[in-house]
């Protein structure tokens, strides 16, 4: 048994901050999908709604990445 | 980590080290390190496309002056559509922050450079100067109105007090989601980058898979490196149209 429970628990923790990540995917892939259903039924009023997607996006992302620096905290500072 | 001879290495973050460039080993305030030099390789790069660019001023654009005036238009166009007409005054801010953080992104994938917007320092003090100017632009713009904005009218007023509460913790999470966004996008995508490319090394007649991968993984990260220069851009566009018109 070499390291510590700490450092163990660490990684189990960086690991479970994945989930973030996969939820982060849910959350944008949502958005996306929902965007291109109604620019679908009304393609004309698409072009002026791209700043608003990406927008929804970067909200949606922005959750995911806070995993993601959870997990490197967890990796690297912790 | 595995860190047995010839076994697999994976470093993925020794990419990120602050180097002094000049000898000795302590970062300094004033030290010159890779990050200084990358960031004013940025400046220049800017410089270079947007004054070259409009140098000529033909009117039949050459090859440069069309770029810059494919970025000039693009940016301008966000301003007035995000955040109104009367925000336009405040556009030559927004194109210098979207031209620093495109190139920024982009010099940082060319293979052993240093992405310096993959550094929350970097990016914080960039979503800042966005949120400290925002808020006394809109106490200037607006007076204590500014203060309006926390305070929901178009909810009942039973949960406004709630409403108001959430609005405020929101605004001041502002510039952490918005330099953590930029970072930690730029610190993934590298990251994996890297992760692949150590796999190269121990797969023998397998690497071109990861090879193949690291370039597939490349041209995602030239997307992305675009993608989160616009975010970030069209975001201090969203911020500066709550100080400009509060009651929206």
């Amino acid at each position: 048994m070499e390291g510590d429970i700490v450092q163990m628990g660490a990684y189990i923790g960086a690991g479970l901050a994945c989930f973030g990540m996969g939820m982060a995917a849910l959350g944008v892939g949502n958005v996306a999908g929902n965007f291109l259903a109604g620019a679908l039924r009304n393609p004309s009023a698409a072009a002026g709604q791209t700043a608003t997607l990406f927008i929804g996006i970067a909200f949606a992302e922005a959750l995911g990445i806070f995993s993601f620096l959870v997990a490197l905290l967890l990796m690297f500072a912790v | 980590m595995a860190d047995t001879n010839g076994g697999l290495q994976v470093k993925p973050m020794e990419q990120f080290i602050v180097e002094p460039l000049f000898g000795g080993d302590t970062v300094g305030l004033f030290t010159i390190t890779n990050v200084t030099l990358w960031m004013a390789l940025t400046v220049l790069a800017v410089s270079a496309i947007l004054v070259l660019g409009s140098r000529g001023r033909a009117l039949v654009p050459s090859r440069g002056q069309s770029v810059a005036e494919l970025l000039y238009s693009f940016i301008y166009k966000m301003v007035e559509d995000v955040a109104g007409r009367e925000a336009v005054r405040y556009f030559p801010y927004i194109m210098t922050l979207f031209m620093f953080v495109l190139f920024s992104n982009l010099l940082g994938l060319i293979p052993w450079s240093f992405a310096t917007t993959s550094h929350f320092a970097v990016t914080l003090v960039l979503a800042m100067a966005v949120f400290l100017s925002v808020t006394v632009l809109g106490f200037v713009l607006n007076g204590p109105g500014f203060l309006k904005m926390f305070w929901v009218t178009s909810a009942p007023l039973a949960i406004r007090p709630v409403l108001a509460v959430i609005e405020v913790v929101s605004y001041f999470v502002r510039p952490l989601s918005h330099s953590i966004r930029l970072a930690g996008a730029m610190t993934a995508g590298h990251a994996v980058v890297k992760v692949f490319a150590a796999f190269a090394g121990v797969l023998g007649v397998f690497s071109f898979l990861p090879i193949l991968a690291v370039t597939a993984m490349y041209g995602l990260e030239l997307l992305v490196a675009v993608i989160q220069a616009y975010v970030f851009t069209i975001l201090t566009c969203v911020y500066l149209r709550d100080a400009v018109h509060p009651h929206h």
